[in-house]
């Protein structure tokens, strides 16, 4: 990806009057200026990518692979283990995704397959507005009505009915995993929902008038026709939606305890890499601190990078399958 | 009816249903939102919210002055930098390059729109604020610009070429050259459009705390000229939300408020006037 030669080509208007003609005229200068803002935006990205590499280097080469496997984080002794990181992100990830995918994608069936056309837009109008809102708000609210909520009520009600899994044990901070995951699957919803029902309403109006005329319901005709044939861009969605949750840094921050644990219980406080970034950032006691905090960085962009690629990939083949069988 | 039949119609009114109560209980965050932050944050926002400075800690009262200022400045520095390469580069991949080109190019725009906003700050700390060795609002106004790139490219682009062919055919044939056609032709045509995504990429910015962590810093004081360590509205949200004053609580929540409506304003004065009956593509 790197590697490629970036080399004007001739459009094909512009390439039947000469050069000079051309030059006069000011397309060839108008045509340098914005070939390079356009170039700027390439190469900000490779010294992104570079920056992260080499400003790791010291972590990278001192820790090793060993840096994904150890627990300890210790500043002091100079010892950066990043596993309860990469665990937090993880878990909290894989929390919101159990709560956003089902509530997404059922809201997305409905804006694309039985809301009028009107209402449906009126609604995505709203789940756009709701992508708008930013992170830190989410946060606030997170801080001041989530964690009592989580605390006083749901975490004690959950404790005692399903307490006897670990995964509901422990003492109920209201801070923790399982906060972080719901604040977070509020957060990714709106990407699951615009997606999702974009590619539900490309699939060809055959594929579902054939399932009916079998004689299949409404909702035989959406979940045996209709879904399967999105399959693939449906989990594009998730994708999109699993970078989002990654990457996610002051929501996160703001409720998930700052504590770096490892512990089977959702109750219990933890820590994510994009949140420990935030905190220990600025205060990094030495080199080889800050350059531990851009490893888990590196980290971070590279997950979300295959993701997000992966993401686009599957959603294109999706639309693309759409149309082509439209055609057809 | 056989009872088979009307047990596949219960589910399939059923589940149709539960669909529907999904879509409601998604759409219904917005307004819990919306209402949370209007109950806590209308009884807490005063006149001195918006003119005083943040008082010493333990002293109740003073309001985020600075931080209005402070966000409002690197905001201009931020479309200063990301509106104009994001318009123009845009314009080089819809009128002037070949494929390959507009692969890569595209290519880069969407994996800088990817990158986690934190991830973001570390590289605008390594660029902006290390060879200074001070934190500053022009890092922070840089961290913002950085992010402002690849959302106006995209949809700059894809804005110009939704203009029709026909428009661009009919301005050459009247022998004006490539960049005329463009200024005079294919921009104004589109103009609507790019000025809404200029907005949505603005108001995604306007939110964005991670970045200026490491960048901007914050300050409780004024920041005079652009070389200082800034306040701004995300940050002071953060900052006072986690702290212990109940003071400062309020605050946070009313400069949640102030911080959503702006963000909103913007997006529906974008989506719902600007762009009405043009699609506007996803950042």
């Amino acid at each position: 990806m790197a590697s490629t030669t970036i080399v004007p080509s001739a459009s094909p208007i512009s390439g039947s009057r000469s050069f000079l003609r051309r030059l006069r005229e000011g397309d060839e200068i108008a045509r340098l200026i914005t070939f390079l803002f356009a170039a700027s935006t390439v190469l900000v990205t490779l010294l992104l990518i570079w920056e992260l590499w080499h400003d790791s280097a010291l972590a990278r080469h001192k820790f090793g692979l060993q840096f994904f496997f150890t627990r300890v984080w210790d500043p002091i002794a100079n010892q950066f283990g990043a596993l309860p990181f990469i665990y937090g992100t993880l878990v909290t990830a894989t929390v919101s995704l159990v709560i956003a995918v089902p509530l997404g994608i059922g809201a997305a069936i409905f804006l694309a397959e039985l809301a009028p056309a009107r209402l449906s837009d009126a609604l995505e109008f709203f789940i756009d507005l709701l992508a708008a809102v930013p992170s830190v708000i989410y946060g606030l609210l997170g801080v001041f009505i989530v964690v009592p909520l989580m605390r006083d009520y749901v975490q004690p009600v959950l404790k005692n009915t399903l307490g006897f899994l670990p995964l509901f044990s422990g003492p109920a901070y209201g801070v923790g995993f399982l906060t972080a995951g719901i604040v977070l699957a509020i957060m990714v919803i709106p990407y699951i929902i615009s997606v999702s029902r974009e590619i539900l309403m490309s699939v060809p109006r055959d594929q579902r008038e054939a399932a009916l005329s079998l004689g299949s319901t409404h909702w035989e005709s959406t979940w045996k026709v209709v879904v399967p044939f999105a399959r693939t861009g449906i989990m594009g969605s998730i994708f999109l939606a699993l970078a989002r949750a990654l990457g996610e840094t002051m929501a996160v921050t703001m409720v998930i305890g700052n504590t770096p644990t490892i512990s089977a219980s959702l109750f219990s406080p933890g820590y994510s890499i994009a949140a420990v970034i935030a905190n220990e950032f600025t205060e990094a006691t030495g080199d080889l601190h800050l350059q531990a905090l851009i490893e888990l960085a590196l980290v971070l962009f590279l997950l979300t990078f295959l993701l997000n690629g992966l993401a686009r990939l599957m959603i294109v083949i999706t639309s693309q399958r759409g149309s082509g069988t439209a055609n057809a | 009816m056989s009872p088979r039949l009307r047990w596949r119609k219960f589910v399939s009114g059923f589940m149709l249903t539960m669909t529907g109560v999904c879509a409601l209980v998604a759409v219904s965050v917005l307004f819990f939102i919306l209402g949370y932050l209007v109950y806590h944050g209308g009884t807490s926002i005063n006149w001195s919210f918006f003119t005083k400075l943040p008082k010493p800690v333990g002293e109740t009262g003073g309001g985020m002055a600075n931080a209005i200022v402070g966000s409002a400045k690197m905001l201009l520095l931020a479309s200063l930098l990301g509106v104009p390469i994001g318009f123009l580069g845009a314009i080089y991949l819809a009128e002037f390059s070949g494929s390959k080109v507009a692969f890569v190019v595209r290519y880069a725009a969407d994996l800088l729109n990817g990158v986690p906003s934190i991830v973001i700050g570390i590289f605008a700390y390594s660029l902006a604020v290390l060879p200074f060795k001070h934190f500053s609002t022009l890092a922070g106004g840089f961290a913002l610009g950085l992010m402002m790139i690849p959302i106006t490219l995209r949809s700059t682009e894809e804005f110009l070429l939704a203009v029709p062919r026909a428009l661009r055919e009919a301005a050459m044939a009247l022998g004006a050259s490539k960049w005329k056609t463009i200024a005079t032709v294919i921009v104004p045509a589109a103009y609507r459009g790019i000025l809404t995504a200029v907005l949505l990429a603005f108001a995604r910015v306007a939110g964005e705390t991670a970045p200026l962590l490491f960048t901007a810093l914050g300050n409780r004081f004024w920041s005079p000229g652009w070389n200082q360590p800034t306040a701004s509205l995300p940050e002071m949200i953060f900052r006072y939300a986690l702290a212990p004053y109940e003071d400062w609580h309020r605050q946070a929540w009313a400069a949640g408020l102030v911080l959503l409506g702006l963000i909103l304003v913007i997006n529906i004065v974008a989506r719902a006037v600007l762009a009405r009956g043009i699609a506007v593509p996803r950042a």
